[in-house]
């Protein structure tokens, strides 16, 4: 579920509030979304992958974690390098090789 | 609903309902064949439905006689012989030439082989419904996201000419007037949390079954994805790799991914089980990190290791999304039973191509591209023969829009009462009589109260007929799968485990209060072996 919008990373541009599917988060007034609706969350990071800042961040569960969560610490998952992970292994972003040119996977087990 | 202002409305070609792989397939050919386009999708065309969270391996098989025969039988018998050879063959034709076309138009970038030939077996989500969209809107397409149709518009003669949608970001409803109507609103995964598919929630087969079209395999739905326990990761195919094993680390005998499913499910019932991928070498192991980023993005953030670490798994239901059930087909253009009213993707079925056995893993993918394509023609010649429709036009919704009496019931409990008789192994997954009667008698009565007292205003209203869609899709799958009394396909009865040679037909079902379901009519039923219709 998603659980962080970090202000000081966005910039405002709405992109998660248009891309998001459940329509989750909602503009804030100063223009910084807000989590309006994180019971719609269907947790499928889309967000995370259109965030061009990566300010946002999705736990990796279908039910929202408690506040002192780490899944809720920008700082350790920045450190960790959680933090816009998706978008580093699609390879979006400038400077960045496109993850699905070089997706090839395993030969299947019969 | 209630205001008495004039809805805004738009008058096009063709409307295409779902921005998926089937959708936008749809839109670029309809507006390729010059027809002018709208294209409303529940949530966002390029992030919504099952494959842009997900990607999908396809059916893409490269244009060798051998190797096209052997693909075509290598699902006839697991699908119970409920296939087709010649829409498998129209199906590999034509998903060949989309992917040529993906690739060289839409710039997707598969990857290449040594050689420097592109493997074209698999579509990493994001990425390519995101090129989708931005073809569908050079094409000249008027997208509307955020969008759900909420009900199919219907002139004085029963051709479909539109449908009436919300605007989730006003709360308005619209309504378009269209030629013709391409439904690509994907399949019914009861909002499992399986990835990507809340948006699922079979709205398309109500509009249809409203419209009077007739739905086939409804059976075929008890598709049940593997997941870590407490995620939405159901990306099943690493699991070839797996070991599963019990809560005290004794291995589960008879557990698998593809046979041995079942076995996860009864063991489920009673306790906890594991999974590790500890079949898979190490350059397999880097191989799948390449191969599927967004598996990894979960086993990396929840801190496991699934080379090496035990963790919990959980099935998710699936219904027709990696079921095969759907609105029937009625002619090769995708037509269905209603005219003007065009089906795609996991809206419609697709037992045309996988017979009774999921269409995940391949099949799927390529029916979507396929139909897609064909429906999008389709229903362009259909609006050009027509043109526009006159003004005297209904509107086709029933529950959840219209109810019959007092508002007494939300759509949160509905939900409920559908999750409670789809979601259990016991009922959907390990399929009997003494179950599945009374989880069906149960549906029957959420939907006479759906019926009667659920209504909603405003943004809430596209919430109250996903609702009754799923009670609608639940009642039809549980009633296909009691008149199916044998075992078929995915379609397993542990009252009746064997294949019964006299059931080798289709069953259609239909209705809304009253349900039926029936064998397809003899002239299309299928010959005894090979599956090619009369
Ligand atoms: C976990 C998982 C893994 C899978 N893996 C594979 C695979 O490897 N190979 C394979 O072949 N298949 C696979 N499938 C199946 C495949 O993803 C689907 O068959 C495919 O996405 C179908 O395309 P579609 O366009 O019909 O539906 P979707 O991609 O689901 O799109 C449906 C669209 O319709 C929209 N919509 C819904 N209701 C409305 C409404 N009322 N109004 C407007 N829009 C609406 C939704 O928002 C969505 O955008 C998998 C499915 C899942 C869930
Ligand atoms: S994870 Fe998906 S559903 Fe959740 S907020 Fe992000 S885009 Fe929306
Ligand atoms: S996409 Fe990222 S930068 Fe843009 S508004 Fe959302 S959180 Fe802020």
């Amino acid at each position: 579920m998603i659980e962080i919008v970090e202000p000081g990373r966005c910039i405002a541009c709405d992109r998660c509030v248009e891309v998001c599917p459940t329509r989750v988060f909602d503009r804030g007034a100063d223009g910084i979304p807000v989590i309006a609706r994180q019971d719609s969350c269907q947790t499928c990071f889309q967000c995370e992958a259109y965030c061009p800042t990566d300010a946002l961040f999705v736990a990796p569960l279908v039910t929202a974690v408690a506040a002192d969560s780490h899944f809720r610490d920008v700082t350790e998952l920045e450190g960790s390098g959680l933090l816009g992970g998706y978008r580093r292994e699609l390879g979006w972003g400038r400077g960045r090789t496109l993850g699905a040119r070089t997706a090839i996977g395993p030969e299947y087990p019969d | 609903m209630t205001s008495n202002d004039p809805e805004p409305t738009l008058n096009t070609d063709v409307l295409v309902i779902g921005g998926g792989p089937a959708g936008t397939w749809a839109a670029i050919k309809a507006a390729q064949a010059g027809a002018d386009v709208v294209l409303a999708d529940k949530g966002y065309t390029g992030t919504s439905g099952a494959t842009a969270s997900v990607g999908t391996g396809i059916w893409y098989v490269d244009d060798v006689p051998e190797l096209r025969e052997a693909a075509m039988a290598s699902r006839e018998a697991l699908g119970g012989h409920l296939a087709d050879r010649d829409w498998m063959a129209r199906v590999l034709d034509e998903t060949h030439a989309r992917m040529d076309e993906l690739a060289r138009i839409q710039r997707y970038p598969f990857p290449v082989d040594s050689d420097g030939r592109q493997l074209r077996g698999d579509l990493q989500g994001p990425e390519y419904m995101r090129r989708q969209r931005t073809r569908v809107q050079r094409l000249g397409v008027r997208v509307l996201d955020h969008t759900p149709a909420l009900e199919l518009l219907t002139d004085t003669d029963g051709v479909v000419s539109g449908a009436r949608a919300l605007d989730r970001t006003t709360g308005e409803t619209v309504r378009v007037q269209a030629g013709a109507v391409v439904l690509a609103a994907g399949g019914c995964a009861f909002r499992s949390k399986t990835l990507g598919c809340d948006v699922n929630t079979g709205d398309g087969a109500l509009l249809a079954v409203e419209a009077g079209a007739r739905l086939s395999g409804m059976e075929f739905s008890n598709a049940y994805a593997i997941a870590p326990k407490g995620t939405s990761l159901t990306k099943t195919a690493y699991y070839s790799w797996a070991t599963f094993y019990r809560a005290d680390g004794s291995v589960l005998d008879g557990a698998g991914s593809t046979r041995g499913r079942s076995v996860i499910a009864k063991t489920l019932l009673t306790e906890p089980v594991y999974a590790r991928f500890d079949r898979a070498a190490p350059h397999e192991q880097r191989a799948m990190r390449k191969g599927q980023p967004n598996t990894f993005l979960v086993f990396d953030r929840l801190g496991i290791n699934p080379f090496t670490d035990l963790f919990e798994v959980t099935l998710l239901a699936e219904g027709t999304v990696r079921g095969t059930g759907g609105v029937r087909i009625a002619d090769h253009d995708c037509s269905t039973d209603v005219p003007g009213l065009y089906a795609a993707g996991d809206t419609a079925t697709r037992e045309l191509i996988c017979g009774g056995f999921t269409g995940g893993g391949s099949h799927n993918a390529a029916w979507a591209v396929s139909s897609g394509s064909w429906a999008g023609r389709g229903a362009a010649g259909f609006a050009a023969r027509r043109g526009r429709p006159g003004r005297a036009l209904r509107a086709a919704g029933t529950a959840g829009l219209r109810p019959t009496g007092p508002v007494t019931i939300g759509h949160r409990e509905a939900v409920d009462a559908v999750q409670r008789e789809i979601l259990p192994y016991d009922r959907n997954y390990l399929r009997h009589a003494d179950r599945l009667e009374p989880a069906l008698r149960s549906l029957h009565r959420t939907w006479s109260a759906v019926r009667e007292g659920l209504g909603a205003d405003g943004e809430e209203l596209f919430r109250a007929r996903e609702a009754a869609a799923m009670v609608a899709h639940g009642r039809w799958m549980y009633h296909a799968a009691l008149r199916r009394t044998e075992s078929r396909g995915m379609h397993k009865r542990t009252d009746h485990p064997a294949l019964d040679p006299a059931q080798h037909h289709r069953l259609l079902t239909g209705g809304l209060d009253e349900i039926w379901s029936r064998p397809e009519t003899p002239r299309r039923q299928l010959l005894a072996n090979g599956g090619r219709a009369a």
